[in-house]
């Protein structure tokens, strides 16, 4: 990839001791800013929220929700594929994009792979909460009970169970072997003895001998071969949960690579949502670079190309199945009572993107910004119109319905951003947010090409 | 720069990991036990009564029949609790004073009920059916033991569903001639699962449906 | 009234009624029950959600008391429920019923097969007695103003008036009761009346028509016409004539030669939507109409094949016309009619309401006692009952309720509830039924006999005594006894049917004349003229063609809807005869234009915590002069809006055939050319599993579209029976409702007057479930016999087979509706069925074929070694329904009558294109249209 006439993936003049001073003096150096403070004082406020609205939930009963029959999946489901979805971009981008020898990724993947955890973490919530009796749950597990019964494994929601722990372990591991070395040199680095201690701890008695970078290589490897695979498989299983179902707008094949797509769509979105600001308040623009925003662009334009062959896919195969209910559905999709949601994500998954085609836009960052967070947007409208357009108007006109959120619905959704960004935020102030071991790598190969 | 950690730090973390990984599949052993534990069954665990009614007196000492006070143990799902009066049958004439049996006469005077304590508890969303049992070859004692040596009764099974299934998925093994039914003494045979199949042809006794979820819940 | 009604209709637009009494009658509950989050401590919450997670499952079973009886009755066995005879009145005619008893604690009510106006099934009115019977808010201790008092204080006061009475022959002391059949009564009146010859019984009915028409049988007929006149619709003899009109509407059980059914009606009915041919006329084209016929001048030409078809028929034809139409035309009719006459009405006690009140203004009235009715609430407006009820110094009030009327009077005496008395009651047919009580006075009422035996001067007789020395009196002999018993165990006195004929008394009345709007009034179809307003089952059971629950609306046809910029949950000011009344808009199909349709019944305000504010209220319109309505209506958009709760917001086809409809032309060319339409089914063997064999029994259920009158007995059986919540209004709009088995109702062709069909979904019970296969814990799964079983204590509630559900016909317990205010009540807990689980918050149920009947007639079966016969196994909403649509049975057995059903080349599946295999399947409708008609 070391095309000389591209923009290079470091800004000159830096070795290895520079690099990782910039990075780690972030956490170490830097003082508590009021930008932070007051960031992530708004950011626990909404998790508090969040906390409130899961605490009435369980006295009353997902009741409290806009749910109802026809419509028994609500934004629960909704924000779960949604979060799910942003999970996506950190284990395609270390794993994927590591097994693929893309140098640029090393000063992003370790964001990415951060927001990938908070993305599971806030999505794994939903399936949890949106249970009628959460204090159940463990009946999803398949574990030996004095009744002689078993989860039932033909049921999409099993597997989900099983995809999405899976996923959350492998992201934490892949993340977590990656720190290790980092955890090091911030162990070397911080002053304090109880900080040098507890970095100490979590860097498992790293000392950089070969042998350790000889097996970190390897774990680190071995890990992201597992973790290929998973960045594919979870999306796909989550799309079954509606592929499997009779639901005309659910009931389709198309959906697991439909939903892949669209996850990593998103998750490239979100993470260009966070890095744009986060360069900008930390003075990172060097490491993380304009290639690098291009980069993540030129990946959105290609999902996002890849979704809008899906949704027309979608609309030609309900013509091409002469089925009344299929045909029903999509047209009721564009002109019914939720036009409004169809119109906008068609505007936001389909159109903006387009605009990426233009060097001068992926190159600039503002625009970007805005422009990754319209995708946000549009890739959870996209789930609420797939989730609730197809509920609402299926088979018997009798049965039809209309679903309206209540405000404990909103509150519980933007209550996830709240435990998403705090977590973000605390991350940010207490591990290296650049993979310093790999940027420093960096620097030297390419010193090293220089020199030859 | 000085050492952070001593050697045995080594020691302790891979002790902290090996600990962490124990303790949690210890407590899973211990939820799991407890779960089948007499403690939370309250498998033979005697329980108090109003009245210290002893069935190893009343059925192995006096031979009286599970159905004198039992009464429609064999017409209906719920095998009846004798009203005061059939205790009193006896009671009027023989131990008329004993203060044990104070709250009885009570009962009768002031005609409010005995308040016994249920010792086989189902919970309310299984409807168990005494009379179909009874009359297809199941003994009380499969389920309620000998009662006949209990002084004080007690929940002789566990009354997991996995323990109603083991039956429901096999009568064979535990049906009984049907006069011997009310037998609190019968032992099964050795051949138990030929004399079961002659059985269950005789009584009707079909595989299907009994492991159907309406059977007991509805 | 007029005030009234502008209160609350106005609370009505700031809130939801339901929220409305609610925070007035349980603020405790409010909190726990409205979304007001806001009210409970922020960290409260948030500790007790980390508790409820933990603390759930770990906790040991509680230890559990059991209760023997003292001394057992004889007849009982613990566990196994007794039924007993008795009977219901509805405006006084009994409909017989048999009540199942569950260790002395009534919990379900079935008609009486032996009862003539019952014939095994019934209505939603005698479904819903149940809950009337320990409805809580039920008058509770006798009030003398605003003190308790006691039952003795009051014969004391008796005594001291009888004395006056003796000396003036009973000057003043009047009596004022509804319409009364029961011949103990009766006699026990007579004997007052002989005794104080000044005294005098006033009689009123809100619904009673002026003169009752003669018994019809409907089966006989060829050809029937319905002029206003729903004779398939809510009443005493819905029953009989419901069955009979099906018996001639099915093209299985041999009826080749159909009858054929025109209506002419302002607003659509039950009868209406099962014609052949509906014309929807205003009242006034109702009544030339009419005269049209009686005259043969000047009939509309799509009148001419009507009269013709009748007079070809004449003598097996029938001419049905309403109370509104005039007296010469009834006078008609009748006589056409003749021919199949089978009985004449029973002697009405006639109206003398107007006499009564010149009475009240002249100050004649000293003594009033009123007997149940209402008509503080239900008397025509122009009376002013309510304000010159106080011209009366001394008014005693026997009732139900603490009521509209109670509140008028000093002595009130809480009345008991007819399955708490003693008691006889007629038939439409003259049949007579002794009424048995059921269970002690819950609430220590009495009954109209014990209260007319004091005011007779012999307080000490008990009910039971009365009613057997009355019939003692009929049945002298030594066989008393034997008669007496057989008697009460029958539900039916033999023999004594054909009520004693009666001169009518022709009401003089202005035929509908006039221009402009017209109004019409018609008793609600869910809670009657107001008796039940107070009966929550009632109040959510969705009303026929509008689907609204907890309302009444003014109903106009879109084209008027269209000329006036209304649409529905518009609100409006009705202006009548300088009268007005706020109500909200429905715009309804089949309603005739320029006329404007109410429901009676509504806009209570001392019903109870139910039925208070609830919709508007219509009598306030209503006038002696006019009682089913008339011209000179006005309507004025006022802007505001009424939400209203319905549970079918789309009442179109959508080009889909959920409900196949042909001609029996038609269907006696190519049979399957009416229901084998649309996609077939794909065949059995049409999979790569190994098909699964039901070797033992395989329960099916067919329902006959061509039978159903659309009367919604099925829904409120179910929810008897069943212990199905009420949720109320907010949740019921949120699409909510409970119902296991709801009624669809389409409208077909062209909004002026469209066809109308019904059509009962229950759960479909399919042998290819997409219910079963989608959910993670088997909560549900299918039994060897083909249940689709649902098991509550396994759900953990992720509703993921509603959605997979085609059919809608899952309900989700979205809140703990066992403790929503309409359930709470502890004395509702020994109406529970205790054969079925009542769910708890967060899980998922549904229709279950009556499982628990299944059961208890297995187990019978099976410990007598004996097959299940057919027949023998009967759902609730089967056995309620009149017109015997619903049919259950064993599928694998070919004699049985669903297999029959199932064979026939009507039956079809619905949605059976998705491969469900669906085990509840449904006969095609057929129509009988007139082939003249058909030119003109």
């Amino acid at each position: 990839m070391n095309v000389p006439d591209e923009t290079p993936v470091v800004a000159p003049g830096y070795d290895s001791g520079s690099v990782t001073r910039k990075i780690t003096d972030v956490v170490l150096a830097r003082p508590l800013g009021r930008g932070w403070l007051a960031g992530f004082a708004f950011a626990f406020a909404l998790l508090m929220l969040l906390n409130f609205a899961i605490g009435w939930l369980l006295i009353r009963g997902v009741g409290i929700w806009g749910i109802n029959i026809p419509v028994a999946w609500g934004f629960a489901i909704v924000n779960f594929v949604w979060w799910i979805g942003i999970g996506h971009a950190g284990t395609f981008i270390s794993a994927i994009l590591l097994l693929l020898h893309q140098d640029w990724r090393t000063s992003i993947n370790r964001f990415a792979e951060a927001m990938t955890l908070f993305a599971v973490a806030c999505a794994g919530l939903f399936p949890l909460l949106h249970l009628g009796r959460p204090w159940v749950f463990y009946w999803l597990l398949p574990y030996p009970d004095t009744m002689g019964l078993w989860p039932q494994w033909r049921s999409p929601l099993v597997w989900d169970v099983f995809a999405v722990s899976t996923y959350a372990t492998v992201s934490l591991m892949f993340w977590y072997v990656g720190l290790i070395p980092d955890l090091a040199t911030m162990r070397d680095r911080s002053a304090p003895r109880p900080l040098q201690f507890i970095y100490g701890v979590m860097a498992l008695g790293w000392r950089g001998s070969a042998r350790h970078w000889k097996r970190f290589k390897m774990a680190y490897l071995l890990l992201a071969g597992l973790a290929t695979p998973l960045v594919l498989s979870v999306h796909s299983v989550v799309s079954l949960d509606f592929a499997v179902a009779i639901v005309p707008g659910w009931h389709s094949t198309i959906f697991p690579p439909y939903f892949v797509a669209g996850a990593i769509f998103s998750g490239f979105a979100m993470v260009l949502t966070l890095l744009i600001p986060v360069r900008k308040a930390y003075g990172l623009q060097d490491f993380i670079t304009i290639r690098h925003l291009e980069n993540c662009a030129k990946i959105m334009l290609a999902t996002g190309l890849m979704v809008a062959h899906g949704y027309i896919t979608e609309m030609f195969m309900s013509w091409y199945s002469d089925d009344k209910f299929d045909i029903y559905m999509t047209l009721n999709r564009m002109f019914g009572p939720y036009a409004p949601a169809w119109w906008l994500l068609m505007f936001c998954n389909v159109l903006v993107p387009q605009a990426l085609w233009f060097k001068s836009i992926r190159t600039n960052p503002a625009i970007l910004f805005v422009l990754a967070l319209l995708v946000n947007v549009g890739m959870w409208t996209e789930r609420y119109v797939i989730v609730v357009t197809s509920l609402h108007r299926d088979f018997l006109p009798s049965a039809w319905g209309i679903y309206h959120p209540t405000r404990w619905d909103w509150m519980t959704l933007i209550g996830s951003f709240g435990l998403f960004l705090s977590l973000l935020f605390l991350f940010l102030r207490l591990l290296p947010a650049i993979s310093i071991t790999e940027m420093g790598k960096l620097v030297l190969d390419k010193k090293e090409s220089r020199q030859q | 720069m000085p050492q952070l950690f001593k050697r045995r730090a080594n020691a302790i973390a891979n002790a902290a990991i090996m600990g962490g990984v124990l303790i949690f599949l210890g407590a899973c052993g211990v939820v799991y036990a407890l779960g089948r534990s007499d403690y939370w069954t309250r498998k033979e665990e005697p329980l108090a009564q109003p009245v210290p009614f002893s069935h190893e007196h009343h059925v192995a000492g006096l031979g009286i029949d599970c159905r004198y006070c039992h009464t429609s143990v064999e017409k209906s799902s719920f095998a009846g609790m004798p009203p005061t009066d059939t205790c009193m049958t006896c009671h009027s004439q023989v131990w008329k004073d004993a203060p044990v049996l104070q709250p009885v006469r009570d009962s009768m005077q002031n005609g409010r009920p005995l308040r016994w304590t249920r010792v086989y508890d189902l919970p309310d969303y299984v409807y168990f059916d005494h009379s179909i049992h009874v009359n297809k070859g199941i003994g009380c004692a499969s389920c309620h033991g000998r009662v006949d040596q209990m002084p004080m009764t007690w929940q002789e099974q566990p009354l997991y569903m996995r323990w109603c299934l083991d039956c429901h998925w096999q009568p064979e093994m535990h049906l009984r001639p049907l006069e011997e039914v009310f037998n609190l003494s019968y032992a099964s045979p050795k051949n138990q699962f030929l004399l079961g199949t002659t059985l269950a042809e005789q009584n009707h006794v079909s595989h299907d449906g009994l492991t159907d979820c309406y059977t007991c819940h509805r | 009234m007029n005030m009234n009604t502008w209160r609350s209709t106005d609370e009505l637009e700031d809130r939801p009624a339901f929220r409305d009494w609610l925070q007035r009658e349980f603020p405790p509950l409010a909190s726990e029950w409205t979304n007001e989050a806001s009210r409970r401590s922020f960290l409260k919450i948030m500790g007790a959600s980390f508790a409820l997670a933990g603390l759930n499952a770990c906790t040991r079973q509680a230890l559990e008391k059991v209760v023997p009886y003292v001394r057992q009755p004889e007849d009982l066995v613990p566990g196994q429920p007794l039924y007993f005879a008795s009977a219901l009145n509805l405006e006084g005619y009994a409909r017989g019923i048999l009540v199942e008893s569950h260790e002395g604690r009534p919990t379900k009510i079935e008609g009486n097969p032996e009862h003539p106006a019952s014939l095994g099934a019934s209505d939603v009115f005698m479904q819903a007695e149940i809950l009337a019977l320990y409805d809580p808010e039920r008058s509770k201790s006798v009030m003398n103003g605003l003190e308790v008092s006691t039952w003795d204080e009051f014969l004391a006061l008796v005594v001291q008036e009888r004395e006056k009475w003796k000396s003036n022959g009973g000057i003043g002391l009047r009596l004022l009761t509804g319409h009364i059949t029961s011949p103990t009564l009766l006699s026990q009146i007579e004997v007052l009346l002989q005794e104080f010859p000044n005294a005098k019984w006033h009689v009123h009915e809100p619904l009673a028509t002026k003169a009752p028409q003669p018994i019809y049988d409907v089966g006989k007929a060829e050809v029937i016409l319905a002029v206003e006149n729903d004779f398939l619709g809510p009443g005493p003899a819905q029953l009989k004539y419901a069955r009979d009109f099906a018996s001639r509407r099915r093209a299985d059980s041999g009826a080749t030669k159909f009858n054929r059914l025109y209506v002419a009606e302002s607003t659509p009915s039950m009868t209406g939507a099962r014609a052949d041919y509906r014309y929807a006329l205003g009242p006034r084209a109702l009544q030339e109409f009419g005269t049209a016929l009686a005259t043969e001048a000047s009939l509309p030409s799509w009148g001419v094949p009507i009269l013709a078809d009748l007079t070809r028929n004449k003598g097996r034809s029938l001419i049905l016309l309403g109370d509104s139409l005039s007296e010469e035309v009834r006078q008609f009719a009748r006589n056409w009619n003749r021919p199949l006459q089978i009985a004449q009405p029973l002697p009405s006690n006639g109206d003398s309401l107007s006499e009564f009140m010149q009475h009240v203004e002249a100050g004649k009235i000293e003594t009033l006692v009123i007997l149940g009715g209402n008509p503080a609430y239900d008397t025509p407006v122009d009376f002013k009952f309510a304000e010159k009820l106080a011209l009366v110094p001394l008014r005693i009030r026997l009732g139900l309720y603490e009521d509209e009327t109670s509140a008028l009077c000093q002595w009130r005496l809480p009345e008991a509830h007819p399955l708490e008395t003693w008691s006889d009651a007629r038939a439409f047919d003259g049949t007579a039924t002794i009424m048995q009580p059921l269970i002690e006075p819950l609430y220590g009422g009495k009954s109209a006999h014990e209260l007319m035996a004091a005011l007779a001067g012999n307080a000490v007789v008990s009910g039971y005594e009365i009613v057997r020395q009355y019939w003692h009196a009929q049945h002298a002999g030594d066989d008393f006894e034997k008669y007496w018993r057989k008697s009460l165990h029958d539900g039916v006195v033999a023999g004594s049917a054909g009520g004693k004929s009666s001169p009518f008394a022709p009401s003089v009345r202005a035929a509908a004349s006039g221009s402009g709007l017209e109004l019409v009034f018609r008793p609600s179809p869910s809670i009657r003229d107001g008796r039940f307003a107070n009966n929550a089952w009632l109040q959510e059971l969705p009303q026929p063609f509008t689907k609204i629950t907890w309302d009444n609306s003014a109903l106009i046809s879109p084209a008027t809807a269209k000329r006036l910029h209304l649409s529905n949950e518009d609100v409006v000011d009705l202006k009548y005869r300088g009268r007005l009344v706020r109500a909200p808009v429905w715009i309804l199909p089949g309603q005739a234009d320029d006329c404007v349709t109410v429901h009676l019944g509504y806009g209570r305000t001392h019903a109870g915590r139910v039925g208070n504010g609830v919709g508007f209220d219509a009598y306030a319109l209503r006038t002696s002069d006019a009682p089913w309505g008339g011209s000179g209506l006005e309507i004025v958009k006022t802007g505001l809006r009424h939400p209203f709760a319905t549970t079918q917001h789309h009442q179109s086809m959508e080009g889909r055939d959920q409900v196949r409809v042909g001609t029996l032309a038609e269907f006696q060319q190519h049979p399957a050319a009416v229901a084998q339409v649309g996609e077939p089914a794909p065949g059995g063997d049409e999979t790569l599993y190994v098909p699964i064999a039901y070797k033992g029994h395989a329960w099916g259920m067919a329902i006959d579209l061509g039978a159903c009158i659309g009367c919604n007995v099925c829904t409120i059986a179910c929810q008897a029976e069943n212990n199905i919540p009420v949720v109320g209004k907010e949740e019921v709009a949120r699409g909510r409702e409970m119902h296991w088995i709801r009624v669809d109702n389409y409208f077909e062709g062209a909004p002026e007057n469209p066809r109308i069909h019904f059509q009962p979904v229950p759960c479909m019970h399919c042998e290819n479930a997409p219910c079963e296969l989608v959910c993670p814990v088997g909560a549900t799964a299918h039994s060897s016999e083909g249940l689709n079983q649902m098991v509550y204590n396994r759900c953990v509630g992720t509703r993921y087979c509603s959605n997979n559900c085609p059919y809608k016909v899952r309900r989700f317990n979205f809140l703990e509706y066992d403790r929503n205010p309409f359930e709470s009540a502890p004395v509702l807990k020994l109406l529970r069925n205790p054969d079925v689980t009542v769910r708890t918050r967060g899980v998922m149920e549904k229709c279950t074929y009556c499982v628990q009947r299944i059961n208890r007639v297995r187990i019978e079966a099976e410990k007598q070694n004996r097959p299940i016969r057919d027949g023998e196994i009967i759902p609730a909403c089967a056995q309620a329904c009149p017109a015997e649509a619903i049919v259950f049975g064993d599928i694998n057995d070919p004699q049985s009558r669903v297999a029959k059903f199932k064979a026939s080349p009507l039956n079809y599946g619905l949605l059976a294109e998705l491969n469900t295999r669906p085990r509840t399947t449904y006969l095609a409708k057929l129509l009988n249209p007139n082939p003249e008609a058909e030119k003109t």
